[in-house]
């Protein structure tokens, strides 16, 4: 069975064809970076435009590149994410499953980076950690099996790598982020700085807006610090906050691995962190699927339709969509 | 006439639940913009904003999804940040104007926005003090009938009022 999944909630329009919910066919992602760097972090066209020009394109090339004129069924993100951009891939997906006459499903994006590794890793063994860190999202998750989540923690100010964009912005490394404090960090020495740790003792919620903070203050009063030692210092503390919160909940749990996703976990540090930090198998998506890619919502749409079955064609975008974590679990020890 | 008032707030929690007191003056329509440099405490006050309004749960930072909205007392609190967006035509195409009518709008990084946003109700500028790392001075400013008596009576409300 091949799903085309289309993605539009944030920066990326992807479409994708997946067979059998892990056999990625074809993955297009019509990457804005380029125009993201043109202005120093600044999203030129938001709210829709760019993925009105670019969908239909992307669903044809990934049509195209998988060698199929229709496929089984349509999956597409409904939420959460910016409502004007998540109506353009759910208006499309909509009157592609109406032209084609195959079911459409709507897909939780969170969802979809819970799948990112199952496309990869097709032996995963249950119940898993998935720690998912992007611009947007730090959460730590829970997976019994697929489709089975519990919500440990999440941050409550800012996501993870949004702290490394707005420090990177700040420290003059450009756009994006995350890559810029990676390469500099690496000519850094990371203790000659102590960034704070919020909450490292407390649960498994996240706060990096003080670190932020912390980081401005440093600079305002240590004007001739180097850079790359901030940068380091920064990036040190972020991956010891991450890493300690997922290795304690590895081991309330009793998971049988921990999995990174989201786009923080294309930081070199996490990546040669993550199997240090705890003493189960760690499974580290590909870049392209850490990132927003629609091969993953295609996955998770085959799950869901087999799951759920097809989903109304009333379904609204939902730009506060969150998991659904009704699933009882015991409570784990923090 | 146009008029300010500036509270300092000693830490956080001070700035936060300054925050909630303003939040009861609010109207469903109101836009309050929120300005101050990187790591001001926008986030802070925005979260004790929306606990004065009755929103649960956690009020996270909105600069990637652009737009966030919270059920409150008042409608809708919708949280906006055009830290990413660098020319109006974006901010307006986020189209704040529709969503003034569900609720209250509350701006980050909405001074350079201002031209989009059409009538602001106050401005609310966080800067750091001198006083020590987690001490702030809130300024509250608004212009011609903009509520100036009761924005008075809500900051002076607890300690700290000047």
């Amino acid at each position: 069975m091949n799903v085309l999944g289309i993605e539009t909630s944030c920066d990326e329009t992807a479409a994708a064809v997946v067979a059998e919910g892990r056999l990625v066919r074809s993955s297009v992602v019509s990457s804005q970076i380029d125009l993201h760097a043109r202005f120093g972090g600044v999203v030129p066209e938001i709210a829709g435009r760019a993925h009105v020009e670019l969908l239909m394109p992307a669903v044809a090339e990934a049509m195209a590149r998988a060698g199929i004129e229709r496929p089984d069924a349509v999956a597409v993100t409904y939420g959460p994410g910016l409502v004007g951009s998540l109506l353009v891939g759910l208006s499309a997906a909509k009157g592609l499953a109406m032209a084609w006459r195959v079911p459409f499903v709507g897909v939780n994006h969170l969802e979809g980076h819970l799948f990112a590794p199952v496309i990869e890793e097709p032996g995963l063994p249950w119940p898993l950690v998935v720690l998912l860190v992007s611009g947007g999202h730090t959460l730590l998750v829970e997976a019994a099996a697929p489709g089975r989540y519990r919500l440990l923690g999440q941050t409550i100010d800012d996501a993870a790598g949004e702290a490394f964009d707005k420090v990177a912005r700040y420290l003059g490394l450009g756009y994006p982020g995350g890559p810029a404090i990676d390469r500099v960090a690496r000519e850094g020495d990371a203790s000659a700085f102590s960034f704070p740790r919020a909450m490292l003792g407390e649960g498994y919620d996240f706060s990096f807006s003080g670190l932020k903070t912390s980081v401005v203050r440093t600079v305002e009063r240590h004007p001739s610090a180097s850079t790359p030692d901030v940068a380091a210092a920064f990036q040190e503390a972020v991956v010891d906050v991450l890493l300690t919160k997922a290795a304690r909940a590895v081991r309330a749990v009793g998971a049988k691995g921990l999995c990174l996703g989201g786009g923080v976990a294309a930081n070199s540090l996490l990546r040669r962190r993550a199997p240090e930090a705890v003493d189960v198998p760690t499974y580290l998506p590909s870049m392209a699927m850490c990132t927003d890619n629609a091969a993953m919502v295609a996955a998770a749409g085959t799950f869901r339709l087999a799951h759920d079955g097809p989903s109304p064609l009333s379904l609204a975008a939902d730009p506060n969509l969150f998991l659904d974590f009704s699933e009882d679990f015991s409570e784990p020890e923090a | 006439m146009a008029w300010s008032f500036s509270v300092h707030t000693p830490s956080a929690a001070a700035t936060r639940e300054l925050a909630a007191r303003l939040a009861g003056a609010a109207r469903r329509g109101d836009v309050i913009v929120l300005q101050g440099s990187l790591g001001a405490g926008k986030t802070t006050f925005a979260q004790g904003f929306a606990r004065g309004l009755g929103v649960q749960g956690p009020v996270t930072s909105p600069t990637f999804t652009l737009v966030r909205q919270y059920p409150c007392a008042l409608g809708q609190l919708v949280h906006v940040d055009v830290y990413r967006l660098d020319h109006l035509a974006e901010v307006a195409d986020l189209g704040l104007a529709d969503l003034v009518e569900d609720g209250v709008v509350l701006v980050e990084w909405g001074d350079v926005a201002r031209p989009a946003l059409g009538p602001v109700t106050w401005t609310v500028s966080i800067a750091r003090s001198e006083a020590g790392d987690d001490h702030r001075v809130v300024t509250v400013s608004g212009g011609e009938e903009t509520r100036r008596g009761e924005v008075a009576a809500a900051l002076d409300a607890g300690t700290g009022g000047t």
